[in-house]
């Protein structure tokens, strides 16, 4: 007989059983997907997520008997009051009768109807496909640990390019002496002796033999006591250590007036978890605070942020001000990292621009890290040439502050992300 | 008349044999390692070879965690398997109930292979590890080696050679033709699967794994050698196909075309891959794959209660004997025999927890039964069973039984009445047209033997698949295929797989599918279907 240990074979032997089997039900998982989006908050965007499909794609059809047709006879264990000629009704629309087992297959095997667990990574790949990231930008987002090395103090083993020299030569030199090693000189010195001995008229045999002893016996120790031994050798160590992250706070605005549809506020959801998947990579702490408004603004929770609609005008800088006066209250500027998005489909009171631009050019864009802001629109919206009221306003910040202000018209998931790719370039966050 | 008591007894708090030598423990505590479980084997080895008389493949035990072990069950248990997206499917199934807490794993899994492979798992504590090497590495073990269906339809020398052979194939095949070329055949083949058996055996000749890789891939090597751009001018012959027809066999072509395709054909499988006018010989192969191991699977199928009876037999043998001899604590064995007894549980129809006659409940009592029948039997045993009543030789009754019945034939055969008593066996009969089942036996002196009987129906595997035929195959014409199904007791197939599956059928075949379903007894035609290939 043989034992063999198979624990630390390759885990996930399956791996590639997987793959096919989600690329075989793509198009449903990503429907499923886009569902669960809808329904998760948008500081939850990372983790699994458990989804229900049902595919025509899964389907595993082989002959088999049908049911509620022709005679049967079977034979049940447990008879407890029956005789022979006893009848039990059968119950309706079931053609079984008393046989509870026989009725589906007991590991849902024939069902369409499949659930299972995505993995996070795999549900992120999918939240990212559809928002057309580039790859670099995805596997920055998927690493959960940012680090950087630093220097640990020295250890003894190493590869060789981090040897440290003079650690590893004041090792050597320690024990050099400590061990007694003969130096060049000495053992010079005796060869000297010896040779002066040798010459001496009267040779004294005791003294030369003393000498040549003394001698050979520090060559030998110059040999057995190695200049530089494996003891010696101190590598530098470095430690991957995390990069000091500190606290942010992201700020969403919107527009909640009755011209936000339902799909314009599921695009602007998907920019702001994009927002937030960036920030809690490079910060500890995440705070998320919802504004909405119409014309006068309030900080909601997130159920009501994107769900809520209420009637009434649109007057932005009123967001503004009570982002302001959040920042004032809680979020010094001094001990957070400010974040700021906008989405809006573009509509602003006339008088109310000058009173936004001011506030935004001598407030919130000197103590925010970035603002960004989107323009949610219709795809037939994006034809006419008609610049909105907020675009043609924003048009002249973004000329000005091209470092901390990002603005873009987004009409599909797609158009999301190159939102982001002046936040990186500009900040070197994702370097 | 007599029926027995009603009310079932509620399960016995289990209860320590006797001990006949000094406690001498080969082990105390759930801890385990290699050197132990060496130990342990070698010991169970004395009562299993020497008192019992087994006689098994060398073992090779596998320790696995339990993500392997969810792997094994994703690959039907195989410790290879070609790469299919319904592995994946089976896994994410497996794994949500596990991980949902709605299914524990099991705790070993054996493969009918020569060295005899046993996966354990390692969370079992040394107790479990001890039960199921007496119950996997010697009691399956000895019956994979002995029972005559996997003597005559496995090829245990060569089976993970062969899945090596399979594994590599498929994978070269996605390299070469893509992975959802492949994918159309094999869930074609797979929907097949159970039409891929051929029942009655012709004996074929033993051809290893091995021999069969290499011819595949010599004969490419030769294609690749010998392809010439020239030949590419010339017209294509394509295999498989009829001799041109050219008109002077056409009168009695039909009759010596079916005799030349051996029809009808119940192997299904075979037939395509033998004969299928549009598949590549890539596709055939893969179709060979699918059959092989649907033929390697079907003893499985059949002899499934007794299989694990005799594994659950044999573990309960050496365990209580490993006890006499004092070389197990009282706690070990309380540990053992609670999971035995979980193992062994067999709910009533009407309880909530039923859902079929638990193979390893009715397997282990009627063995039980057959070594109380040859040592201590009562009259009525002896008028049952005159061959071996009180023959004393308990052993060599069940090896003689291991070796030569499948389930079906061994409930039959060896089906007493006193577990038909204990099991509370009732016969039912469904009939469509009928608002209500109806008993027609029970467990009395009228009833026995039609119980019995019954039982046995339910056990034969052929009984319970359709029983399909290739039955004509139009070759050189119209190129419809006809399969016909024989209907049994008016059970006609379900719709809506049938026709999905006829899909399948028809991309194989290349052309028009009919399918017929004949009544067995009157000859009438119930239902046609009949399908093209999407194109």
């Amino acid at each position: 007989m043989q034992i063999v240990d198979r624990r630390l074979n390759p885990k996930s032997k399956s791996l590639g059983n997987r793959q096919r089997f989600l690329r075989r039900a793509k198009a449903e998982i990503r429907e499923a997907v886009k569902d669960a989006i809808k329904s998760r908050k948008v500081s939850e965007a990372d983790g699994g997520e458990k989804v229900t499909i049902r595919s025509k794609n899964l389907r595993e059809p082989s002959f088999g008997l049908g049911r509620g047709v022709g005679n049967r006879d079977f034979v049940l264990p447990g008879n407890e009051q029956y005789r022979v000629g006893d009848a039990i009704p059968k119950p309706p629309g079931g053609g079984g009768g008393g046989g509870k087992g026989r009725e589906g297959s007991p590991d849902g095997e024939g069902q369409d109807e499949f659930s299972f667990v995505l993995s996070r990574d795999e549900f992120l790949d999918l939240f990212f496909d559809d928002l057309k990231l580039p790859n670099l930008v995805k596997i920055k987002l998927k690493d959960l640990k940012v680090s950087k090395p630093a220097r640990a103090g020295f250890s003894a083993d190493g590869s060789p390019s981090r040897l440290n020299h003079v650690r590893t030569m004041r090792n050597s030199l320690g024990r050099r002496i400590a061990l007694r090693r003969p130096s060049e000189a000495e053992i010079k010195d005796l060869e000297d002796q010896l040779a002066a001995a040798v010459a001496e008229t009267p040779r004294s045999e005791t003294r030369i033999a003393e000498l040549t002893s003394a001698l050979e016996h520090k060559r030998r120790m110059r040999k057995t006591i190695a200049f530089i031994d494996p003891l010696d050798l101190r590598y530098n160590r470095f430690e991957r250590v995390p990069k000091p992250t500190t606290q942010a706070v992201m700020f969403c605005l919107m527009d909640a007036s009755a011209s936000m549809t339902e799909s314009l506020k599921d695009l602007a959801k998907r920019f702001f978890m994009l927002l937030h998947l960036f920030l809690t990579r490079h910060y500890r702490e995440v705070h998320i605070v919802f504004i909405r408004h119409t014309s006068t603004a309030a900080v909601v929770d997130e159920e009501t942020f994107f769900r809520g609609t209420e009637t009434g005008g649109t007057v932005i800088s009123s967001a503004l001000e009570e982002m302001m006066k959040v920042v004032r209250q809680s979020y010094s500027p001094a001990d957070w990292n400010i974040y700021a998005a906008q989405a809006s489909d573009g509509d602003n009171f006339h008088d109310d621009m000058p009173r936004c631009m001011e506030l935004l050019t001598k407030e919130i864009l000197p103590i925010c890290q970035y603002f960004a802001y989107i323009e949610t629109a219709h795809g037939e919206r994006y034809a006419d040439t008609l610049e909105t009221q907020v675009w043609s306003g924003y048009s002249e910040l973004e000329e000005a502050n091209a470092a901390n202000f990002a603005m873009r018209r987004v009409t599909s998931p797609e158009d999301i992300f190159p939102v982001f790719r002046d936040l990186f370039s500009a900040n070197g966050m994702a370097a | 008349m007599s029926i027995q008591a009603a009310t079932p007894s509620p399960p016995p708090s289990p209860k320590l044999p006797r001990r006949k030598a000094p406690l001498k423990p080969l082990f105390d505590g759930a801890e385990w390692d290699f050197k132990l479980i060496n130990k342990v084997y070698d010991t169970m080895g004395e009562i299993a070879l020497g008192e019992m008389g087994l006689d098994i493949y060398p073992n090779q035990i596998e320790v696995i965690t339990a993500e392997q072990m969810l792997d094994a069950y994703s690959s039907i248990g195989m410790p290879l398997m070609y790469r299919h997206w319904s592995f994946g499917k089976r896994f994410a199934y497996d794994e949500a109930a596990y991980r949902k807490g709605q299914r524990s794993l099991a705790f070993e899994i054996v493969i009918n292979s020569n060295p005899c492979i046993n996966y354990i798992m390692e969370e079992n504590s040394m107790t479990m590890q001890a039960l199921v090497v007496a119950h996997a590495a010697y009691g399956h073990n000895h019956f994979f080696k002995n029972n005559n269906q996997f003597q005559q339809h496995t090829q245990a020398d060569h089976i993970i050679d062969y899945l090596a052979f399979a594994k590599t194939f498929v994978a070269d095949c996605e390299d070469r033709f893509g992975q959802e070329a492949v994918e159309l055949t094999l869930d074609a083949a797979h929907a097949l699967m159970n039409q891929g058996v051929s029942r009655n055996l012709k004996l074929r000749p033993r051809d290893p794994a091995k021999r069969e890789f290499q011819r595949e891939m010599a004969r490419r090597e030769h294609e690749e050698r010998t392809y010439d751009v020239l030949n590419r001018t010339l017209p294509e012959i394509n295999r498989g196909e009829p001799v041109a027809a050219s008109a002077l066999t056409q009168a009695n072509s039909s009759a010596a075309e079916q005799r030349r395709l051996g029809l009808p054909e119940e192997n299904i499988l075979y037939f395509l891959e033998k004969n299928a006018p549009k598949l590549a010989d890539w596709q055939r192969e893969l179709l060979r794959i699918v059959r092989n191991l649907s033929q390697y699977f079907y003893p499985q199928r059949q002899t499934k209660l007794m299989n694990e009876g005799c594994a659950t037999f044999v573990h309960y043998e050496i365990m209580n004997k490993l006890y006499e001899r004092g070389q197990l604590t009282d706690g070990t064995m309380l540990e053992f025999l609670h999971s035995h007894s979980s193992v062994i549980f067999q709910p009533a129809f009407n309880d909530r927890r039923y859902s079929g006659m638990n193979p390893y409940a009715l397997g282990f009592a009627m063995m039980r039964d057959i070594q109380r029948i040859c040592v201590a039997p009562t009259d009525e045993d002896r008028a049952w069973f005159p061959e071996f009543a009180g023959n004393d030789d308990a052993y060599g009754t069940l090896r003689e039984a291991w070796a030569n019945y499948r389930d079906e034939s061994f409930v039959l055969q060896y089906l007493s009445p006193q577990v038909m008593r204990d099991f509370h066996l009732f016969a039912l009969k469904d009939e469509a047209k009928d608002p209500a089942v109806r008993i027609t036996a029970i467990h009395d002196e009228q009833g026995y033997r039609d119980v019995r009987r019954r039982l046995s129906r339910s056990y034969d595997v052929a009984a319970q698949d359709p029983d399909l035929q290739v039955t004509d195959a139009d070759l050189s014409g119209s190129r419809r295929l006809v399969v016909t199904h024989t209907v049994r007791n008016g059970i006609t197939l379900d719709k809506t797989e049938c026709e999905r599956t006829m899909q399948y059928l028809a991309r194989l075949w290349g052309y028009r599918v009919r399918l017929i379903e004949v009544d067995c007894d009157t000859g009438r035609v119930l239902k046609e279907h009949e399908v093209l290939p999407m194109p």
